[in-house]
């Protein structure tokens, strides 16, 4: 039998373990890091469509992730998405001119914001707003879109070409 | 025909008998008011025989099949060209749902049993009627610490599991398999929710701990007093647990799932 000395140091030792355990879990695992967003600015940007974007997507800039979406909220007068972005302290000099789009990464992957820097000399800072967004790419939109140029406009003809298609 | 319908009927009794027993005693075990000074060390020792020692399996374990959910979901992933979501299948399987069960499976097995013994051959030697005879409370001395120690150590048991199945994973994917490191992380990182994924899995472990503890110490304690009455006790506190644990699992998933 252990003294309840060393019982309770491996016991202490033990918890210890545990919350180690639940910080990994927290930080390394599920990447828990909105509470930490002290050293940095916020950014908005209004976009006509986000796509899939959620909360805690990436902001990159060349493909390198220098923030993360905080928030995302209906305008309820422009009916625009106005997303709220948190960008690195260190990222301080993009351009405010810069054009904020949505991309996909891969063909599947999940929606981010891409940044291109123009060619302003005064920077963004905590609470300006990019004015030139560009909306995420939607599938069946382009999809649409396609099929209409290919038709030339003319509606009937893919309906009537569909009809006897069924037919056969 | 009537033997029958009243052999059914008693065994019903004895059923809603002993939930009832099962709830007395966790009752006068947990609302008296445990005296700090005499009661801390008690618990302490119990996380240190419940806790500590199951230490071993249970990092054992969660590495092993860390590995093996790991293997396995590689070579499924990668026929759709999909092996950098590796990490996500991981901890989220190992999170939500492996983690939480198979601890508490291994607790059972490992911790609950030898309580259950150690419990009934205290009534069986008359340890617990002797303690009365000198007016020590064995609600208070020997069963309240077991739960108590039970309780605690049972959530951090499925933490450590946790991030040591992650872990192997990783050491299969990346370091084996020669997947991107980043990758593995960031997607994983991408996918998990903390208060989603990781604090469901932390409460499913609470309940499990509770209900495995509960279950032995009920085992032990109303033990036939013989033998051939403790090993059925170890037997039952194994088998019953388990099946509660997995039962209890399904419905707290689907809570979970739908969102209370």
């Amino acid at each position: 039998m252990l003294s309840q000395r060393t019982i309770e140091i491996v016991v202490g030792l033990f918890l210890l373990a545990a919350i180690c355990a639940l910080l990994v879990l927290a930080f390394k695992v599920s990447g828990l890091t909105t509470f930490f967003h002290s050293g940095g600015y916020r950014v908005e940007a209004d976009f006509d469509d986000i796509g899939q974007l959620k909360v805690r997507s990436a902001v990159k800039i060349s493909g390198v992730t220098i923030g993360e979406v905080t928030r995302i909220q209906l305008d309820p007068n422009t009916y625009q998405a106005k997303v709220t972005m948190w960008l690195n302290s260190y990222m301080n000099a993009i351009p405010d001119d810069s054009s904020a789009a949505i991309l996909t990464a891969g063909l599947l992957g999940d929606n981010y914001i891409e940044i291109s820097p123009m060619y302003s000399h005064t920077f963004l800072h905590n609470g300006s707003e990019i004015k030139d967004t560009k909306s995420a790419m939607i599938l069946e939109k382009l999809i649409g879109q396609f099929l209409f140029k290919i038709n030339g406009g003319n509606g009937d003809k893919t309906s009537t070409e569909k009809s006897t298609g069924d037919k056969k | 025909m009537l033997n029958y319908i009243a052999s059914l009927g008693r065994f019903g009794m004895h059923l809603i008998q002993q939930y009832g027993q099962a709830g007395v005693l966790l009752s006068r075990t947990l609302l008296r008011l445990p005296n700090p000074r005499k009661g801390f060390p008690l618990v302490v020792q119990q996380v240190y025989a419940e806790g500590v020692l199951s230490l071993l399996i249970i990092i054992v374990s969660g590495l092993f099949i860390g590995m093996v959910v790991g293997l396995q979901g590689y070579h499924t992933l990668a026929k759709f060209g999909a092996s950098q979501e590796l990490g996500p299948l991981v901890a989220l399987s190992v999170v939500r749902e492996l983690g939480p069960v198979v601890t508490a499976l291994l607790f059972a097995g490992r911790a609950g049993s030898a309580i259950a013994a150690e419990i009934g051959l205290m009534k069986a030697t008359e340890q617990l009627s002797s303690m009365e005879m000198m007016a020590v409370d064995p609600l208070q001395r020997v069963i309240a610490p077991r739960c108590w120690g039970g309780f605690i150590s049972m959530p951090l048991l499925t933490l450590i599991f946790n991030v040591t199945a992650v872990y192997g994973a990783y050491l299969v994917g990346v370091k084996w398999l020669g997947l991107d490191a980043g990758a593995f992380w960031s997607n994983m990182q991408a996918s998990v929710d903390f208060n989603l994924d990781v604090v469901n899995g932390i409460i499913k472990s609470i309940a499990f701990g509770f209900v495995v503890t509960w279950i032995a110490v009920y085992q032990g304690y109303y033990a036939e007093p013989t033998s051939a009455g403790i090993a059925n006790a170890t037997t039952r506190t194994v088998v019953y647990s388990s099946l509660a644990v997995l039962g209890l699992d399904f419905v707290l998933t689907t809570m979970m799932i739908g969102g209370w």
